[in-house]
């Protein structure tokens, strides 16, 4: 039966992030910097901005200390970056980061062809970036890749899921976004997901981040909202592909997920017309259409 | 049915409305041969109820026109229902000529929608509908009713749940077996599905309720997860998520049928139906319309090169 929801959900938007690292297209750093302060006039609360990786693994994200410098940062809101190791995190700060992210996943093979490294591994070198976040009072934020399915392990143990989940908790993380990767999920695995991992974590400190590859998403956010989870990431207009599905979606739409706690009474904060006007803007600059059906409804050609 | 320890329904009956609902939005004029072998290829997936056609004048839904032939042409495979919709007597009477076992009506609980679609009031049209269900009654054909715009009007915009139970109960006292709640423009969401449904199941039995969700907006999917976690058990969707919406262009319509099954398969949920058969009929309708599915199921299995 349907239980109550949350009163307010924090929607963190990683469009700039996850869903321009996933685009062919590489987007110069002057639109980069307009998307975040277009994005930063919305409502939205958190907007992560970039990420401090190296540019020969990831390309699009080569400018990432531009952006941070670049971007206005406005009061209350919080523009975490991605930090895959203490060098990351380091030119981060220094680039004038608050906030950072690490990036686990609940798959060995997922990770070794990832990050070239064993889920063990990977915990040891955020070790570092946690220490050195601690000592900086910088908050960290930890990602669970592949928590309802792995292109290449197939199906992946709530179990596991828990015990990533449950070690970067305990690390430091403050909250622990899960994410379906490649969008497999259904609500029945994202319930049964959610029940084992709120064990070891608690709910408060818990966000769903679901990719909409299979159109699963929505329905497998409301479960996660009926049980108790009020964080969810999504990507302004469904910025990002999934590099494991040639031409299929990847990222839900921020769009649509706000229209759909708006029609539940469910406070966010956000303008979902400027939100649009956001979408609208990005999708010309990358010469491509919106992924939000909420967008495409609401333009009339 | 006993409900499972998840509190859903142990099993959904889905209802294909690709051929009727899906191809009357597309702009393409399909050829008959087309619709025949799409509803055949339909027949062997495992669906129990495929909308064939409409009985319509032509000079109204050009697609339609072939209804006949297309009656005549189909397999009839046993234990598959192939409802046609009837908008009134002549309809009726020209679909159970044509071999047709079950019929469908379709209300609005919008005047304005009424109005501009079928030029009468609500009232005149279940005076209509009630000519349709009296012959029906006498011949032993079931009707299934449909309540348009049960939460949204592209007009009046804002429908009230009271409105919608109101039709709903005139098309059951009538006689309808089964009443399919349209979200006509897809604008619901699982708040307004679920206020809807609550005011509706005071008065219709929840076995005789259907929900049709459009995905316009991207919420249908999480409206047919609401409306089953109130013990809806039927669910309308279209083959490759057919049929744009004629209220905003460009925009989509129908839910995908794959992402449906796909939903409820993870959720334990039996159908009856076969993902990858659906996925084949989607993909023929689809190169003969010469268009992109609008399933994500369908792209991305064949994207990963699961089918």
């Amino acid at each position: 039966a349907t239980g109550a929801y949350p009163k307010r959900v924090k929607v963190v938007e990683v469009g700039p992030r996850d869903g321009l690292q996933n685009e062919k297209n590489v987007v110069p750093t002057p639109v980069k910097i307009n998307l975040i302060n277009m994005l930063s006039e919305t409502g939205l609360q958190v907007i992560e901005a970039t990420s401090f990786v190296s540019p020969k693994w990831v390309p699009q994200m080569a400018d990432h200390t531009e952006v941070m410098q670049g971007i206005n940062k406005l009061p209350g809101i919080s523009y975490p970056v991605l930090t895959p190791n203490l060098k990351g995190f380091q030119t981060a700060v220094a680039a004038g980061a608050k906030e950072v992210s690490i990036f686990g996943a609940a798959s060995e093979l997922f990770t070794q062809k990832n990050i070239n490294c064993s889920i063990e591994e990977s915990l040891e070198r955020f070790e570092a970036v946690m220490k050195a976040a601690r000592e900086a009072s910088i908050p960290v934020r930890g990602y669970v890749s592949c928590v309802l399915g792995c292109p290449y392990e197939g199906k992946i143990s709530a179990a596991k899921v828990a015990e990533v989940s449950k070690k970067m908790y305990s690390m430091g993380c403050y909250e622990i976004s899960l994410g379906d990767t490649i969008g497999v999920g259904t609500p029945g695995s994202m319930k049964e997901m959610l029940t084992v991992v709120m064990k070891e974590v608690p709910v408060g400190a818990l966000a769903v981040h679901c990719h909409d590859t299979y159109g699963q998403a929505l329905a497998n956010i409301l479960v996660a909202l009926q049980m108790g989870v009020s964080v969810v990431d999504a990507s302004v207009a469904g910025l990002g592909g999934c590099p494991y599905a040639q031409g299929a979606s990847g990222n839900v739409a921020t769009e649509d997920l706000v229209y759909m706690l708006n029609g539940l009474g469910i406070h966010t904060g956000v303008d979902l017309q400027k939100l649009m006007d956001t979408g609208t803007f990005i999708c010309n600059a990358l010469n491509r259409k919106t992924n939000s059906k909420v967008s495409q409804a609401s333009c009339r050609l | 049915q006993e409900p499972q320890a998840s509190g859903l329904p142990e099993y959904i009956k889905i209802v294909e409305v690709g051929p009727r609902d899906g191809l009357q939005n597309e702009k393409v004029i399909v050829p008959t041969d087309i619709k025949i072998e799409l509803i055949n290829q339909l027949s062997k997936t495992g669906l129990p109820a495929i909308e064939v056609t409409s009985f319509v004048s032509s000079k109204w839904v050009p697609q339609m026109a072939d209804h006949e032939e297309v009656m005549r042409g189909i397999e009839r495979h046993p234990g598959v229902q192939y409802p046609v919709l009837t908008p009134n007597l002549q309809g009726f009477h020209s679909a159970i000529a044509a071999g047709a076992t079950e019929v469908s009506v379709f209300g609005a609980a919008s005047e304005s929608f009424s109005k501009m679609n079928i030029n009468c009031s609500i009232e005149e049209s279940i005076e209509r509908f009630e000519e349709v269900t009296k012959s029906a009654r006498n011949m032993n054909i079931p009707v299934r009713g449909y309540v348009s715009c049960a939460l949204g009007c592209p007009y009046e915009g804002n429908v009230v749940p009271d409105k919608v139970a109101e039709v709903s109960k005139r098309l059951y006292s009538m006689g309808c077996y089964e009443i399919s709640l349209g979200d006509t423009i897809g604008v619901g969401t699982p708040g307004s599905m679920k206020k809807m449904l609550e005011a509706v199941m005071k008065e219709i039995p929840l076995s005789a309720l259907a929900v049709h969700c459009h995905d316009t907006y991207g919420q249908a999917l999480a409206n047919i997860l609401t409306a089953i976690q109130m013990g809806v058990a039927v669910v309308d969707s279209s083959v490759a998520g057919l049929g744009g919406c004629p209220y905003a262009k460009g925009a989509t319509g129908n839910v995908a049928t794959e992402d449906v099954i796909y939903m409820l398969s993870g959720l334990g949920i039996n159908t009856g139906v076969n993902l990858c058969a659906v996925m084949e009929a989607g993909n023929f309708i689809c190169t003969a319309l010469n268009k992109k599915t609008n399933s994500k199921v369908a792209q991305a299995s064949f994207s990963t090169g699961t089918i």
